[in-house]
């Protein structure tokens, strides 16, 4: 049987629909205690005193550690994964991040106390009489704001809140002129709102202390926990790697903001040692807005030049990226490597420049969220492609046409070099647009739409032709690029007696289905059935490395290392197979699980092969027992995931209301293991990025306050906010892994935002080209700009 | 201060000593293990928490536990049957309705009841019904190809959902 290509049902349904799934916070250990956190209710302010003596007397109440615990015991802060230097080459500044603050807190949520007691309740009961003196300080939460002359200032060592400037690109000269000499230019200025991630499972710690084995424990709801093993033990608390274990259990979703290493984790595991007991730690929703990453949050400025035939001859882009008040883990790659080298997008443009501003502000820090600095290059690239359509009185989609780079696959033909450094591996972009347009019946829709706003009824079509760098990488140029880690991946394959199949992969699944692809993959490659094969994740002490699960990077790494692996055991299984049957290696042949002499009926099978190497009495000279092999895979590219989202609106006249009517979305991410799968991932992706277009955003008062830090005021689509997705595929296989993948984790998230945003400009083209209306298109805005 | 309750619980019953301030999603949780039911907001928003009072959809994160006293609670713990899923589970399995599963729980618990109520909900009604549970994970697109799934299942067998 093959099983890639198959809507094989996943593996982990069982535990999950019965109410058997394994997350953190459902781990009970025995003696366990539990901790709660005091949090700063101001964006900015010293803390003059605290008071614990009334809370540590409370019953119940195990311990209590502030600031100057973590700082008498010489914890440094949670460090960056990621290095940008200033564009004269000096280091970006680095303040610390500690785990608890001892004298000026820098945003809503910074950690001051942990209270520790027999239960939870117990210690939020203590947490209200610990009692806090602030001297409140000006705050600024704005990116822009914050750099100019005079703002509030976040860190003493980031004079003028600058953590780093950066650019990328052709000389910014000749941009200029390009743009200078175009026949037309289109400027937007715009945000791109701060976004909450919101998985579902809220962040958990239980922090474990065993002084008979001198042995620390971490579970925690992490997307990459030997990443999270390494930072802790090596940058923050200084313990040793081998005596710890960090266990990522099922984790309830991800979206990014579980691949940093967070304050809470270190703080569980020091705090467990102080006190002799377990400790757990699971943070409340409003703790989650407060102190999960956030993502997005750029203010940019972007210039598009065309010449009179609608080529595009430039792109001039100025963003301002707020970090919010600390460098979280992979922070300053976000606004520049993931957003800046993504610039080209699907086009022929010959001139590119991106200016970027890293900014701190007394906000949360903000990171990695489902796409990563893809959305929001794709959304300025796709907001002025519709726009300049508009402007121009030109068709969106025939501008496109006009503008995309021809189609190559990496393998006869070269690979794209982009004006932004990167190098695409193989793309053929025309399909997935004729795909759409054919999906959507463009011709007859701009029919019903002339009809309709006869009608004064408002139907618009909104496009985006995106493009992503997956399968983050090639650890040479990750290096290159700033990155303070490795990024290729791990697995060990492990062939047990028997026959049956353990694979340790490094990545890690928190909804992406791995016990199912991987196996898949594994069980096709041996010619095994399926249930022979056990996919083991997140556990430090199984799984040898890993570097996680972000950057639709499982499959395309993590799946290509097991592919090694697979090889390895394959190619050891001939010697000994050679061996049994008495015939020469190169004679053998394996297909379906096992070896035959080819044009012969002698054949040894798998579990035979499996059986000798582990009960070695009649064994190849000179070859060790056993049939398990380990392989790091490092590619030597990203992967170029594409494709074409489009949406269809309604908008009231009345109310402003927006109504998605369809979406239509045609993806290609290379070679595809499970359909079912991929297409699971495309939907929840277009959900993230329709619920930024209409719905979601983080808002911060002017005192840093965050507002709408809830369930019930920050709107996230609801089952009746969105229509069933119309989803297809392309198939243009990834020229340099051996599955031929692409990664779909983010494709869904890219794309589907500008289409959203440039279906309702379409729809108000009555009321002019609108440029100043932003995202999320809530009713009151839309009224607003229709009536402006 | 605590107060004793007698409750069925998936057909088990139970009589516990509860502090008057215990949530019913801890009680089932923290005294009873039961860890179906998950805590994913603190606005009674998510449904994530969601699980039958008497055959009602309710939000145990906003039930006290001594307001059960006396009902008979389900929890999707006690959907299976001798080890085979639930129509509903087995729906979620079949038509990919669950990704991370945290959601998943309550998204079945909420299914019951909209099933018990309708059992053949178009598109539109299923959406409606599902108003009080989050999903991060799936757009919700396979959510409702799910309990379109089940409802179809139930009604050719003409099973009782519960």
């Amino acid at each position: 049987m093959t099983y890639i290509g198959q809507s094989v049902k996943r593996v982990e349904d069982k535990r999950f629909t019965t109410g058997k799934g394994k997350y953190t916070d459902d781990i009970k250990l025995v003696g366990m205690t539990h901790a709660h956190i005091v949090r700063s209710p101001y964006a900015h302010a010293k803390i003059l005193s605290i008071d614990i003596d009334t809370a540590l007397a409370h019953p119940g109440v195990v311990a209590i550690f502030t600031g100057k615990d973590i700082a008498a015991a010489g914890i440094n802060g949670v460090p960056a994964g990621w290095q940008v230097n200033f564009k004269d080459g000096t280091t970006m500044k680095e303040p610390p991040h500690p785990l608890l603050v001892a004298d000026r807190v820098k945003h809503v949520g910074d950690g001051i106390a942990v209270v520790i007691a027999e239960d939870d309740a117990t210690a939020r009961d203590a947490a209200d009489l610990i009692e806090i003196e602030y001297e409140v300080l000006p705050a600024v939460t704005n990116p822009a704001e914050a750099i100019k002359p005079g703002a509030p200032q976040v860190h003493d060592s980031a004079p003028n809140n600058m953590c780093f400037d950066w650019e990328l690109g052709n000389p910014k000269a000749e941009v200029d002129a390009a743009i200078a000499a175009s026949h037309h230019v289109t400027r937007l200025d715009f945000i791109n709102q701060r976004m909450a991630p919101n998985a579902i499972e809220p962040r958990s710690a239980i922090g474990h202390y065993d002084d008979s084995k001198d042995k620390y424990t971490l579970y925690t709801t992490s997307q990459n926990p030997h990443l999270t093993r390494l930072l802790m033990c090596a940058f923050v608390l200084g313990i040793p790697e081998h005596k710890v274990q960090v266990v990522a259990p099922d984790v309830g979703g991800g979206f990014g903001s579980k691949i940093f290493h967070y304050i809470e984790e270190a703080l569980v595991i020091w705090a467990s040692k102080q006190i002799g007991r377990p400790i757990k730690w699971t943070s409340d929703r409003s703790e989650a807005f407060l102190t999960d990453a956030h993502g997005r949050d750029h203010v940019t400025t972007a210039e598009m030049g065309f010449d009179k035939d609608g080529k595009i001859t430039a792109l001039r882009v100025n963003t301002v990226a707020n970090l919010g008040a600390y460098i979280s883990t992979f922070a300053p790659a976000v606004p520049t490597y993931l957003h800046g080298t993504l610039l080209q997008g699907l086009y022929t443009t010959p001139k590119i420049h991106v200016d970027v501003i890293a900014a701190f502000t007394h906000t949360n820090a903000v990171d990695a969220y489902r796409g990563a600095g893809r959305p929001e290059a794709t959304y300025l690239l796709e907001r002025l492609v519709d726009t300049a359509a508009l402007e121009m009185g030109m068709d969106p989609a025939e501008l496109r046409f006009k503008n995309f780079i021809p189609a190559f696959d990496g393998v006869t033909q070269p690979g794209y070099q982009t004006q932004v450094a990167l190098q695409y591996d193989s793309g053929n972009y025309e399909p997935v647009l004729e795909r759409g347009l054919e999906m959507v019946g463009y011709e007859q829709f701009r029919k019903d739409q002339a009809e309709a706003r006869k009608n004064g009824k408002l139907l618009g079509i909104g496009f985006s032709t995106y493009i992503e760098a997956c399968g983050i990488a090639p650890s040479a140029v990750v290096g290159a690029l700033g990155a303070r880690a490795g990024l290729y991946e791990s697995a060990q394959v492990r062939v047990q007696p028997t026959g049956k199949v353990s694979v340790f992969t490094g990545s890690h699944s928190h909804g992406q289905g791995h016990e199912t692809t991987f196996a898949q993959v594994v069980a096709d490659r041996l010619g095994i059935a399926m249930e022979d094969i056990d996919i083991v994740h997140g556990d430090s002490d199984s799984v040898a490395f890993g570097m996680g699960t972000y950057g639709s990077r499982s499959l395309a790494v993590g799946g290509s290392a097991i592919v090694k692996s697979i090889d390895k055991v394959l190619e050891k299984g001939a010697k000994i197979a050679a061996h049994k049957l008495e015939a020469a290696e190169e004679d053998l042949e394996y297909a379906g699980g096992k070896w035959t002499v080819k044009g012969t009926d002698k054949s040894i099978g798998f579990g035979d092969i499996a059986l000798t190497a582990y009960v070695p009495h009649d064994y190849p000279a000179g070859l060790e027992p056993g049939l398990d092999f380990s392989s790091f895979y490092d590619p030597t590219n990203f992967t170029y995931p594409f494709g074409c989202h489009i949406a269809i609106v309604e908008v009231d006249q009345d109310t402003g209301k927006v109504t998605l009517k369809r979406f239509i979305a045609v993806d290609d991410v290379g070679n595809v293991i499970n359909p079912m799968i991929v297409d699971g991932q495309i939907h929840g992706g277009l959900a993230q990025g329709i619920g930024q277009a209409l719905l979601e955003g983080v808002i911060y008062d002017e005192n840093g306050q965050l507002v709408n830090g809830s369930y019930m005021d920050y709107a996230m689509p609801r089952a009746d906010d969105l229509p069933s997705f119309e989803i297809d595929r392309k198939v243009t296989p990834c020229p340099h892994n051996p599955l031929g993948v692409k990664g779909a984790g983010e494709a869904g998230c890219i794309g589907s935002t500008p289409a959203v945003v440039n279906a309702v400009m379409d729809a108000l083209a009555p009321f002019g080209v609108i440029k100043n209306l932003e995202m999320p298109l809530t009713p009151q805005r839309v009224w607003r700009a229709m009536h402006q | 201060m605590s107060v004793k309750i007698s409750v069925t619980i998936n057909g088990k019953k139970y009589t516990s000593q509860v502090e008057p301030r215990q949530l019913l999603v801890y009680y089932l949780r923290e005294a009873l293990s039961l860890t179906g039911a998950h805590v994913g907001c603190d606005t009674s928003s998510c449904g994530a928490c969601t699980v039958l009072i008497d055959g009602n959809a309710v939000k145990s994160c906003t039930t006290l536990a001594v307001q059960v006293d006396g009902t008979q609670v389900t929890t999707v713990e006690g959907l299976a049957k001798n080890g085979t899923l639930h129509p509903i589970q087995e729906g979620f399995r079949q038509e990919h309705g669950l990704q991370c599963g945290f959601c998943t729980p309550g998204m079945i618990m909420s299914a019951a009841d909209l099933l018990q109520n309708n059992p053949n909900p178009s598109e539109t009604e299923i959406r409606h019904a599902l108003e009080g549970n989050f999903c991060r994970c799936t757009g919700y697109h396979n959510i409702v190809r799910s309990i379109q799934w089940a409802a179809k299942k139930l009604q050719e067998t003409n099973a009782a959902v519960l």
